[in-house]
């Protein structure tokens, strides 16, 4: 029965959502949302300000109440499969001044698992450390994390998700506001993730490289507007439908991805 | 200045209590909830005295008791009233803790028939006279030594505390970092405010019975402020401000005998300045710390300037 | 128990020995109640906690300044003054730390209040043990000692609310700013760092003129609790200030009185309590934020959202994707109802039965399926098409869409105007002779089979 049970979890998708949502006060900020995200693909979620994306993955982590809907991770409520899941905060949340160094930060990808009163062994932060090697900041894991750049302090979060040895990772805003080198080396974590088998949601602003660096698609704009492999749904009409027709960025990445086909 | 025995064990007992709260003060200065030591410290009044009034007696046990859970209960409704109310959470701890404090006050004045308590024991604490309770008197290398109640006591908080902080360090580390991300890994933060929070209620309640709760409030911020601008690790953070801690109750104490004599006044209360010491070294800290020290930021400043 | 002839003797203030009293904190009550509003809005109700614990070292301070000048030590404007002296010294101690270090506010006012008022108490473990200070009237500070006042302490305590009430009520504009948008008034040109000394000073001034009324603990609860109450009635500044200047005042009426008729009971602490009751009430039944008010808001929202997912789901149903003009009315079963959204049963069977109160719906064969009535129809008709021009609308103008969206509205022709709702409804005409309903939903509408 149990083993049952784990197999039929292990078929379904990482991700399901049925009929979410979320209002604050009177008014809706995402709503009727139904989407199913398939496993082992680098999703974006992708829509003009207040279009809910932060809400969306706030709600799939429990962190906001919901209005109504079901979501589903691997088959499951969330409370069940916590440990697979991995979750990459925006930046601003953080009290920079806090006295812990990068290593200790990525080090705390592992607490999840260690459970109460378990300390932090040798080879955790061996682990650690491997992580913070490669997003390249090998050199700088004893130092304290305000003093790290701000691509720096978001390559150290990545490291931490790395470590967390999840199954599904929800980002939030991973490329806000850092360099290219960072942008560079967090496409490649991401893609090192997705050979891993992983599956990977992460809030993207930057429309021009959606085709580029995520192979699924979610288009949001309060509700979805369109959810799928990116060069389906990537298109100049849906980008129309989701930010409204006065982008004129939108028509040079549409035409990116017409080109890249 | 004169020093005899019972200055020693004054200057135990004070470092005692000063440890014990500055332990747990890290974790309060970094979630950013320091005011809830005054809070607390404050509102455990009423506590107090329903504990009085209903066994009347000075039983330290039922007062314990009482104070503890009015001190926890403080944490509860400044959590409801900024939850359930939407007010600022500031706010909400000021509402609780002055409405407790006057209820407190209140009981007091009406039990006063049959109760002898002073409010001001609770802020000041009677410091200089806890050596003469004497419960144990164990021989070492031959000497007696005549150790106090209340030392045994706080002995026993600050040990308790010292295992929390390192037992927990892990929890507590990631739940003042990040409560969302602590909660989204299973930790429950809300678990960890609550445990924390009790901790200080019994904490303050333990040691202001003795030293009062001016010691409670500056010993529970300022130590670990102070180590705050001193490193940027936590554990030595931690230690640190611990050391801070003993440093200010050993010269509280001793300037609390000496500088009022250089204007040829008597002595004066240790606990008071106690604070004042914790504070003249925060101040010096602040100002010469060789990272975060105002000195060291202008400095770099005007280089950067240049 | 005091005669019901007693009681309106002192409330109206007729009894000599209370009126100084009482009028002595309704004064106190609605300046606190002014200044607290703005301390709440600025979110620094802690700074009053801060201030009136720092003006302890000021008092002990001024009062061996007097004793060494050969006085007694009993002059209450020089205590009052050296009070507002440390008070202010507190505060700007606490804005030092704050802007100059890595420590965060709450750390910075912890520090301050707990360092100044450890000098206060060892300054008055000084003083008590000098031969010529009685240091016995000095200890009134902390808990206060509204019963003792005289005539002078009146006219001290008057004269300072009244010229801070008068100066806060003429500065209200910069004051509302300063609290709404710091730097939109620094943009303006208005002096922000001084106008907010200016609003440290007040306040330092009303608590230090509360000091003697109701002591630094409880002067605390003064500065907060009416402007934390006043909050839950209204979302206006200048109506919240009123009120909480209201609320400060009647709890010092009713505090001060009620200790005045019964024996022993501090005037300081029962104003406090009734501040607090006060409080409470506001906190659940406030008109605006109240817990009650929030709650009936939240469980309607809840419901006519059911509601509405209930008439949708019984019109799409009944369309079955198919582009019609005329629909014909026919049971629906539970079971389809149930397929479309994920409603328990449990709560299904409450929208309809909602639903059926209303006349919406009734139930024909009693068991398994459901029928909208004629009324039902026209609301479910309502509701889809609602529903499909705020689709239509947020698809077509995305960029300016998201802010202004309300789908709860009965009427979409409130929120976007007759003229926007005929274009939209051009559009989806648009859709429906290209042979869809609706602008082409990203996902597959379920049938529910």
């Amino acid at each position: 029965m149990q083993i049952e049970e784990t197999a039929i979890a292990c078929k379904s998708p990482p991700l399901t959502i049925r009929d979410l949502t979320v209002a604050y006060h009177r008014k809706p900020v995402i709503w009727d949302i139904d989407l199913s995200i398939p496993e082992g693909k680098l999703v974006s979620i992708v829509g003009p300000n207040g279009a809910g994306k932060s809400t969306l993955i706030k709600a799939c982590l429990d962190l906001i109440p919901r209005t109504s809907g079901e979501i589903n991770i691997y088959g499951q409520s969330y409370k069940k499969m916590r440990n697979r899941v991995g979750y990459v905060p925006q930046r601003e949340t953080v009290d920079w001044d806090f006295p812990v160094s990068a290593l200790d930060v990525v080090a705390m990808g592992t607490y999840g698992k260690l459970g109460w009163f378990r300390r932090v062994s040798k080879r955790s932060k061996a682990l650690s450390m491997e992580a913070l090697e490669r997003v390249g900041l090998a050199d700088y894991a004893h130092r304290q994390i305000s003093q790290l750049s701000g691509g720096q302090q978001q390559r150290t979060f990545l490291a931490r998700a790395l470590v967390q040895d999840a199954d599904i990772y929800f980002m939030d805003e991973p490329f806000a506001a850092v360099d290219a080198a960072t942008e560079r080396a967090i496409v490649e974590l991401l893609k090192e993730l997705q050979k891993r088998g992983k599956t990977v949601l992460v809030v993207h602003h930057d429309l021009a490289t959606v085709p580029q660096y995520f192979d699924w698609t979610v288009l949001l704009n309060m509700r979805v507007v369109a959810a799928g492999p990116t060069d389906e749904v990537f298109t100049q009409e849906n980008l129309r439908r989701t930010y409204g027709g006065k982008l004129t960025l939108l028509t040079q990445a549409a035409n990116e991805v017409v080109q890249s086909r | 200045m004169e020093w005899y025995s019972i200055d020693t064990w004054i200057v135990v007992i004070a470092a005692l209590a000063a440890g014990a709260c500055a332990l747990l003060g890290n974790f309060l200065v970094l979630r950013k909830m320091s005011m809830m030591g005054d809070a607390i410290s404050h509102a455990v009044l009423p506590g107090l005295a329903i504990a009085f009034i209903v066994t009347g007696a000075r039983a330290s046990l039922s007062m314990f008791i009482g104070a503890a859970i009015a001190g926890v209960l403080t944490a509860v409704f400044t959590q409801w009233i900024s939850r359930f109310g939407k007010v600022d959470e500031g706010a909400s701890m000021g509402i609780v803790f002055t409405t407790l404090f006057a209820l407190g006050l209140l009981l007091i004045v009406q039990g006063a028939d049959h109760v002898d308590l002073d409010p001001s024991c609770v802020l000041y604490g009677a410091i200089e006279l806890t050596p003469l309770d004497v419960v144990w008197r164990p021989t070492l290398f031959g000497l007696s030594i005549e150790v106090p109640r209340t030392a045994l006591v706080l002995a026993g908080v600050t040990l308790f505390n010292a295992v929390f902080v390192v037992a927990f360090f892990k929890e507590l580390r990631i739940s003042s970092f990040d409560a969302e991300l602590a909660t989204t890994m299973g930790i429950d933060s809300k678990l960890m405010h609550y445990l924390l929070m009790t901790l200080v209620a019994v904490t303050t309640v333990a040691c202001f019975e003795s030293v009062g709760s001016i010691i409670v409030i500056a010993m529970l911020i300022v130590p670990a402020a102070t180590a705050h601008l001193l490193t940027d690790r936590l554990w030595l953070m931690v230690v640190l401000s611990v050391l801070i801690a003993i440093g200010s109750a050993a010269l509280g104490h001793m300037s609390a005998l000496t500088v009022p004599a250089w204007f040829g006044f008597a002595d004066t209360s240790t606990s008071g300045m106690m604070a004042v010491m914790a504070g003249l070294i925060f101040s010096t800290v602040m100002l010469f710390a060789p990272k975060y020290g105002v000195l060291q930021r202008f400095v770099k400043r005007t280089q950067a300037v240049k | 128990m005091p005669e019901l002839s007693d009681i309106w003797n002192v409330l109206i203030l007729r009894d000599y020995n209370t009126r100084l009293v009482v009028i002595c904190t309704i004064l106190l009550g609605c300046a606190c109640g002014l200044m607290g509003g703005f301390l709440l809005l600025r979110k620094r109700s802690l700074m009053g906690d801060t201030l009136s614990h720092a003006t302890l070292p000021g008092v002990g301070l001024s009062f061996m300044l007097l004793v060494a000048l050969g006085g007694d030590g009993k002059s209450l404007p020089i205590l009052l003054a050296g009070a507002g002296i440390t008070g202010v010294i507190g505060c700007a101690a606490v804005l030092f730390i704050r802007e100059q270090t890595r420590i965060k506010d709450d750390a910075a006012m912890g520090i301050v209040l707990s360092v100044f008022f450890g000098a206060g108490v060892a300054i008055l473990g000084v003083i008590q043990k000098m031969p010529e200070g009685s240091a016995a009237g000095l200890e009134s500070f902390i808990y206060g000692k509204t019963a003792s006042m005289v005539m002078s302490d009146f006219h001290i305590l008057v004269f300072i609310t009244v010229c801070v009430i008068t100066c806060s009520l003429l500065l209200f504009k910069e004051f509302r700013l300063l609290c709404f948008d710091e730097n939109f008034a620094a943009v303006l040109g208005w002096p922000v760092k001084f106008l907010d000394i200016l609003l440290l000073t007040f306040i330092t001034a009303v608590t230090v003129a509360g000091l003697q009324a109701v002591g630094l603990i409880l002067i605390i609860a003064f500065l907060i609790t009416p402007a934390a109450a006043a909050r839950f009635w209204t979302n206006q500044l200048d109506r919240m200030l009123m009120l909480s200047a209201l609320i400060g005042a009647a709890s010092g009426w009713i505090g001060a009185s009620l200790s005045a008729f019964f024996p022993r009971l501090p005037a300081g602490a029962v104003i406090v309590l009734v501040a607090a009751l006060f409080f409470v009430l506001s906190m659940l039944i406030g008109t605006e934020r109240g817990v009650m008010i929030r709650s009936l808001r939240q469980s309607q929202l809840e419901k006519r959202m059911g509601r509405q997912h209930l008439l949708r789901a019984l019109y799409e149903i009944m369309e079955g994707g198919r582009v019609t003009e005329e629909l014909n009315i026919r049971t629906v079963p539970f079971r389809q109802i149930r397929g479309r959204r994920t409603w328990s049963d449990r709560q299904l069977r409450d929208y309809i039965r909602r639903a059926y109160n209303e006349g919406l719906v009734e139930a024909p064969n009693k068991v398994d399926s459901i029928l909208l009535t004629e009324t039902g129809l026209v609301e479910a008709k309502q509701v889809t098409r609602n529903h499909r021009l705020w689709e239509m609308y947020l698809i077509e103008y995305a960029d300016v869409a998201t802010s202004r969206v309300d789908r709860d509205a009965d009427m979409v022709e409130h929120i976007l105007g007759d003229k926007m709702v005929t274009r939209l409804e051009n559009k989806l005409q648009a859709y429906r002779i290209a042979g869809s309903l609706v602008p082409q939903s990203p996902h597959p509408i379920d049938p529910g089979d």
